[in-house]
């Protein structure tokens, strides 16, 4: 097997499983805090995903310049949607709070087939076909953009818990519901900052993705399986394991894409998922219960 | 009403119940319920629309031709072949006389069992996996070539354009589907390639992927390492694109991209999502026979009924659903009837000319096994924008190019 050959598929796995990695940190980030499991994660995307078309379409805007607009909407709707619908679920069951969130992800779908149809649509840019030559190794121009912004969003993200009063205040609440609310925190209003948070990170995600697939309404339950695989690789509510995750899910596919056979690609992520709940249960970085 | 009158009348609506079977009362029908499945939603939307463009215009054109009543019921497949066995159940309850469908091979085989079991006659429009008339089903029959007759049109049509082009490429990189469809016609490329003295290339790798995949960057790194004169892709159309475009990003540009005999090369979706990327690739496929009388009937229909689409774009998908739809509407002419098994029997009897049929080929008639034989395929090549027939030379509209020019020997 050529070492070129193996490194521009390890390379293109690194740089998509960043993307993926970011599209998990959302969920992780939200699961963390707030500890409801979004099973919209992927349809949410999905709808990033034809915002920025939509964007491309109507003035042009280059996906990297559509991301603050879109990021900036799914604050405020992730906020609204934390606020409004569920926070009151919060001290329910859980199987009330996945059915709840089940149910906005199939309104979402839905909603998408209605408005969009069922075709698949992307976005044109300029470079979306050219690549870096470094040697006999080829980067691809627009993954390669979009990883170094998953990292960049990551990183910002990783700053912001650690060093930012809120953010301080978020994890304070995640540790302990009963002790943030006795010194005086707004838990609910903090839960629903989060939300948004993940729900931001969920649309910058989408804005990359577009640039590395078409979207179409069926794509949204196909990430939110992703997204669920990665994080639990990770270590469910651990941001740095999301991305870990994610870069192991890209490159796994990759390589045994390349030395197994490629239509088998996606069982070598199921496996993978399969050995880490085996012997690790609480995920790569997850903290043990 | 007493007890016992209440009885007597309750025995007596079984026994006309009994007395009254369900065929006399579709005989009496006076319009062929023709039920039509194809996926217009899901991955293979856009193929599925295209066809169902042929079954929006049908009745029309065949009241006119034939003087027959025809009502379309259509079914989405959702590109899902349990999708396609639900909704063909629910056709068939809903009183559809005879089938038509579905574009793919898999979702066709499912809805073959149900038309078998249910004894109503299904009409394949286009899907090409030997098995599904090699059950011994007697309701089921098909005017589109298996994926070994398809692949052996294919790979003669590669011969002659090798000929044509004064070219002799010694290898290729296969890759195709790996659905019902793709695997069938990879089977026939490895039976048949063998025996084929007369192409001068070998395989030197073939590359089986998901139809449905988001992303096909190893399997294009894994092709280009081939280092194969040229790219033989048994394709649909999204992945199509994806491959297309992942190429262009790894700038593997080999002597041209050529198809035994798929889907997705000559679609519009493929030259409007692809631009000048589109251009020379050639697929070796079914087509419709741009000189036939239907051809010119079903055209003027299609121009009026969707004014701002090309017929060439469509053609194939419109010619072969089309021409099952026909077929239903003349045995149901012949068979005075709408009862299934007298439907069955007169579709057994078919015998339309080629100068009524739009798709190319001889005249429709089915064997035992309720396939048509002699479906002929065309190399059709992208030029300026549009598919183009480039061989066999009676009916070509432009001389074939190949290798591409922006090949690059590596």
């Amino acid at each position: 097997m050529p070492i070129d050959l193996v490194a521009n598929v390890v390379i293109a796995g690194v740089l998509t499983g960043l993307v993926y990695g970011l599209m998990a940190l959302g969920l992780s980030v939200i699961f963390g805090v707030v500890r409801v499991v979004n099973f919209a994660h992927g349809e949410m995307m999905t709808i990033a995903m034809y915002a920025t078309v939509a964007l491309f379409a109507a003035f042009r805007l280059d996906p990297f310049v559509a991301v603050v607009p879109v990021a900036a909407a799914f604050f405020v709707f992730g906020y609204a949607l934390q606020a409004g619908i569920i926070n009151p679920f919060i001290t329910r069951p859980e199987h009330a709070q996945f059915m709840l969130v089940l149910a906005i992800a199939i309104i979402m779908v839905n909603g998408l087939l209605m408005a969009f149809g069922p075709d698949a649509r992307n976005v044109q840019v300029d470079y979306q076909l050219e690549s870096f030559a470094l040697g006999p190794v080829l980067v691809d121009k627009a993954r390669l953009y979009a990883a170094g912004t998953a990292l960049a969003v990551s990183a910002a993200l990783f700053a912001f818990f650690k060093f930012a009063r809120i953010g301080k205040a978020i994890r304070a609440c995640a540790d302990n519901y009963l002790g943030a609310r006795v010194v005086g925190l707004d838990v609910k209003r903090y839960y629903a900052f989060t939300f948004g948070l993940g729900s931001a990170c969920v649309a910058v995600a989408g804005c990359m993705m577009i640039l590395l697939v078409d979207v179409s309404p069926a794509l949204g339950p196909a990430y939110t399986l992703l997204a669920f695989v990665i994080v639990i690789v990770g270590g469910l509510g651990s941001m740095g394991g999301a991305l870990l995750g994610g870069v192991l899910i890209g490159v796994s596919e990759a390589l045994a894409g390349l030395f197994i056979t490629p239509s088998a690609k996606s069982m070598f992520s199921f496996g993978l998922l399969i050995l880490v709940l085996l012997f690790r249960p609480q995920g790569l970085l997850g903290r043990k219960p | 009403m007493r007890r016992r009158q209440f009885n007597r009348a309750l025995a007596a609506a079984g026994v006309a119940a009994g007395l009254a079977p369900f065929g006399m009362v579709r005989a009496q029908a006076r319009k062929l319920r023709v039920g039509v499945l194809l996926p217009r939603s899901g991955v293979q939307a856009l193929i599925g629309q295209s066809c169902q463009k042929g079954a929006d215009l049908a009745p029309g054109v065949i009241r006119q031709l034939l003087g027959v009543d025809i009502e379309i019921v259509n079914a989405d497949t959702e590109s899902n072949a349990d999708t396609a066995r639900t909704r063909a159940e629910r056709l068939i309850q809903e009183g559809a006389h005879v089938l038509v469908g579905a574009f793919d091979s898999g979702h066709t085989a499912a809805i073959a069992q149900v038309a078998e079991q249910r004894g109503i006659p299904h009409i394949i429009n286009i899907a090409a996996a030997p098995q599904i008339t090699e059950q011994g089903y007697k309701f089921v029959f098909r005017n589109f070539p298996t994926a070994i007759d398809l692949t052996r049109n294919g790979l003669a049509l590669m011969g002659e354009i090798f000929r044509a082009t004064n070219t002799v490429p010694r290898s290729a990189v296969f890759m195709h589907v790996n659905d019902t469809f793709g695997q069938a016609m990879a089977k026939g490329v490895g039976a048949l390639l063998p025996r084929l003295d007369f192409l001068p290339f070998k395989v030197l790798d073939t590359i089986a992927y998901d139809p449905a995949a988001r992303d096909l960057t190893v399997e294009v790194s894994k092709a280009k390492a081939a280092n194969a004169d040229f790219l033989m892709l048994v394709c649909r159309l999204n992945d199509a694109i994806i491959l297309r475009r992942e190429m262009a990003k790894q700038r593997w540009n080999p002597m041209g991209i050529i198809s035994p005999g798929s889907p997705g090369l000559y679609e519009e979706q493929y030259t409007r999502a692809l631009g000048p990327l589109a251009e020379y690739a050639i697929c070796n496929t079914v087509w419709f026979n741009p000189k036939s009388e239907m051809t010119k009937i079903v055209g003027a229909a299609f121009r009026k009924q969707n004014p701002k689409d090309v017929l060439d774009f469509h053609g194939t998908n419109v010619g072969y659903t089309f021409d099952a739809i026909m077929i239903a509407a003349d045995a149901f002419k012949r068979a005075r009837s709408t009862e299934p098994k007298a439907l069955a029997d007169a579709i057994r009897q078919t015998a339309i000319p080629v100068a009524n049929r739009m798709s190319l080929g001889g005249a429709i008639r089915f064997n035992p096994k309720g396939q048509v034989e002699g479906n002929l395929s065309a190399a059709i090549q992208n030029l300026k924008g549009k598919p183009t027939v480039t061989l066999p030379a009676e009916f070509a509209e432009a001389k074939v190019v190949f290798p591409q020019p922006a090949y690059k020997k590596a």
